[in-house]
Parts: C-alpha cells; structure tokens; sequence
C-alpha cells in the first residue's frame, strides 16, 4: 500500500534536524507544521517577512496583519522577528535557511525541480518558489509519485517549465523516499508494501535501490 | 495649493490632498502589499477614483478576491503589472488571457531586490534565481565563481503608495506584524512616496533606534485611522491551553 498523504507528511516532517531554520511552502508542505517535533527548537520562517511563525491563532488572537506566505492568519512565537521581502529573501537567497520543504510537479533526476506552472493551464506565478529552491541549503520536495492520469513526476529530464536547475536533494512521494542521483533517482525508503517492480513501473527515471530498499 | 505649504510641511489632512498633482495617465505606480495584507487602501480607492488609465502597476499581487489593486483592473486602469503572483486574482489572469494586460512575472525575492536596488543606486544586480527559468529570458547570464548569475535590473517608479502603522510629521515609519512586506522597499524607489498611515504621532514620539524607515524617503503623508485589513483565509486552531499544533483546525472564512 503506498502511503497517505498524512503519512507522507509526517514522513517529511523527519526530515527536520533539531534547531534548523525551515520554509514550508504552501499546500501539503504547510501541514508538515504539524508534526514537527516541539522539542527539535525547530525555527519556521514564512517569506512575507517573518522568522518564529507560530501554529493557527485562536479565535481571538485573528490578527489581519499576521499571515504566512499562502496568505492564512497565523502568530508569531516569542523569539520571532518581523522585516522586509528585501530582508526576507536575503536570508533564504543568502543560504542562511537551512531546509526548504516545497511541493512538487515534476522532479527530474539531476535535481531539477518544476512546481510553478503547466503549459496550458491558468498561470498563477512563482511567488518565492524559484528563490527557495534556488537559495535553500537543502531542499526537500514533497508530491505524489504519479500525477492523476497516470504520468509520473519523477524523470530523467524535465517535460514543464523549470522552477530551479540541480536544486532538489530529496523527493518524498507515496511511494517512497528519492535522492537525487545525477542519472538515476536513488530509492532510500519505500512505504509499507510498495515493491520495488511497483516503484520501476511508476518512475520515468532509472531507480537504484539501497541495500537498505532492496529486499522484497 | 502646495504653494501654501510651509517648508517640510508634509502632513496632509486628507487622501485627495495627500494625491494632489501626482497622478496621471501612463504612470507607474508601486503599492506595497502582501495580497491584501499592508495594502494603503484609502490611496488606492483614490487612484480608483481619480479615473486615471494606461497604469503599470509594481506590486506582489496587484489585488486579491477582486479586492485591493483589482478594482483598478475592474475599472481598466491598468496597461501593465510587475508582479510575481497572479493567483487567488481573477481580474489579473482573466485580463492576461484576454491581452487586456501585460503582465511581466518576477520572482518574488528578485522583485524586492529589484526594488531595493532602484531605491539604493545600484544599476543592477546578480541573482542565481531564476537560472535556467524562463525568467532568464532575454538577460544576460554570467558565470562567477564556478555558479552561474542571471542580471537583474532595479525597478523605480513615479510614485510610491505605502501603509505604515505609525508615522511621525518627518515621515520616520514603523510598520505592523507581516504588513511590513514590501512597503519600506518601494518607500526608497520612487520620485514621490506618499504614506497611508494607521497614526501619525509628533516627532520625537518614535525613538529613533526604532524607526524602521528613515523619514527622507518619504514625500506626503496622511493619516488614515480605518482600514478594512481583508483577511484572505481565516485559518484558527481550537481554543484554549497552551497552543499545540497539532491542534490545528482550518476554517476558511474570508471577512469582507
């Protein structure tokens, strides 16, 4: 069975190292919020201008003026700071936040990310993603394996528009778990009954297979 | 009517008065803003209702949910956006589509930085974003140190429409929370910058180790004491105890 979107989540949320600076971007990699561990001294920034971004407000703490970078009312931590886009961007462009977690449409196995727009469809703009995953220290990618006709979005090469060029390290699907090879994706973790015949057949990109991923 | 201003007299009583002799058909225009987030609103329904046309606009998002910047797209002011997001803004994509507007997309970090740079004197500048992109289109890509750059060009404009929180008679800002964004940036990249802000208090008030923007960039301000501040998604987690974040819970109510 391959995993749930929770479980791919939680799954991504493990790849935060205690006392890191992180940027989660919007959609699934929002919720990954959720599971980090409170312990880890974990910092969030959001790309509008904050550093220490805090859960969802309650009812009464709604502050119109306190939002993250998918546009959502959240609070600011004690320990937070508040600044510019110029500032904002410095730090991420900078290399100074060490774990991007983004969505995905297509990660090519040379470490090439596309999340930001399909010929065809109505455009929306890359906002900060081609500054995060161009300026991030260690970029974590998180979509399904296939899109939902089938196709997969893991490949050799990218077939939409490029966000960043040689910019993913890892890519965590329902599936499993993927670095980025050069010329090959390497599999370094498979969710709970997914075989490795059904991983080759899902990939558009050559897998290799740890020893750890190997068996069954 | 300026002529009847004392020297350094930069307060105005009022929006139209802070807009007076400023604007005009073909002019850009930067609106500081996150979506809806730090937007100058009263200066922006003024512009609205000024009529002017054939505007470029630099901002974020250039409006939300038909609200902020959109009325201006409503109203067919606008020729052109600077912007590096179009989602969650129907008027903007519909009126793409249609070649109505031209609409030139921008990385977000490089549109701040573009900003800055027209605000700083620097001609130009080289980002490693946007490589390989389409954004890299038409610029110059140069290799330095083993990583290659694409050259990027500042940005300025005729006039500046910034929303501070706190703003003294010298126009020194303080800005509030995430609605900071790209106000003090587009403060330093325009001939005239006029300040919407929250409270104007006499100079002195705010301590100078606090001000988050130095007063010179900053031609008219004018007080403006009630905001709508639109929420875009009104997201909330259960009440009470300490907060734990696994205790989040989404309502997506948008409050007009």
């Amino acid at each position: 069975m391959s995993w749930t979107r929770e479980q791919m989540v939680r799954r991504a949320a493990a790849e935060v190292l205690p006392g890191q600076i992180v940027n989660l971007g919007i959609g699934m990699p929002t919720e990954v919020a959720n599971y980090i561990n409170t312990q880890l001294s974990v910092t969030l920034q959001s790309e509008n201008g904050l550093l220490g971004m805090g859960p969802y407000p309650s009812e009464d703490e709604v502050d119109a003026r306190l939002i993250n970078a998918g546009k959502e009312t959240v609070t600011a931590l004690p320990g937070a700071s508040l600044f510019d886009s110029a500032q904002s961007f410095a730090m991420i462009r900078g290399g100074h936040v060490d774990l991007a977690i983004l969505g995905g449409l297509e990660v090519a196995c040379n470490g090439d990310l596309a999340n930001w727009t399909v010929p065809g469809r109505l455009i929306t703009g890359m906002g900060g993603a081609m500054d995060l995953a161009a300026g991030a220290r260690r970029l974590v990618v998180l979509q399904n394996h296939t899109s939902k006709d089938g196709k997969s979005k893991l490949s050799t090469k990218l077939t939409l528009p490029a966000t960043a060029l040689a910019c993913v390290n890892r890519v965590i699907t329902d599936l499993g778990i993927f670095d980025v090879g050069g010329d090959c994706f390497v599999c370094v973790g498979r969710a709970d009954g997914v075989g490795r015949e059904a991983i080759l057949r899902a990939t558009a990109a050559p897998v290799l297979f740890t020893t750890a991923t190997s068996g069954g | 009517m300026s002529d009847e201003r004392a020297p350094g007299d930069k307060v105005y009583a009022d929006v139209a008065g802070a807009l007076t002799g400023l604007l005009h058909d073909g002019m850009t225009i930067m609106s500081g803003g996150f979506g809806l987030c730090g937007n100058a609103e009263a200066c922006i329904e003024a512009v609205a209702g000024s009529g002017v046309k054939n505007l470029t606009i630099i901002s974020n998002n250039c409006g939300n949910q038909g609200q902020g910047l959109a009325v201006l797209l409503k109203n067919r002011q606008v020729a052109r956006v600077v912007c590096s997001f179009v989602g969650g803004n129907p008027d903007l994509a519909e009126q793409y589509l249609a070649g109505k507007v031209k609409v030139e997309l921008c990385p977000q970090g490089t549109l701040a930085e573009r900003i800055r740079a027209g605000g700083a004197g620097i001609a130009g500048f080289y980002t490693p974003t946007g490589v390989g992109t389409v954004v890299a289109e038409g610029k110059e890509v140069r290799e330095i140190d083993g990583r290659p750059y694409l050259l990027e060009r500042p940005l300025r404009a005729d006039l500046a429409i910034v929303r501070a929180a706190v703003s003294d008679r010298f126009g020194n800002l303080r800005f509030y929370r995430t609605a900071r964004n790209f106000n003090p940036l587009m403060a330093t990249a325009a001939t005239v910058t006029v300040v919407e802000t929250d409270r104007l208090v006499p100079n002195g008030v705010i301590d100078p180790d606090d001000v988050h923007l130095p007063g010179l960039y900053v031609k008219r301000i004018v007080e403006v004491t009630e905001h709508r501040d639109v929420i875009e998604h009104r997201t909330t987690r259960a009440r009470g105890g300490a907060p734990k974040q696994s205790e989040l819970t989404r309502t997506r109510k948008g409050r007009a």
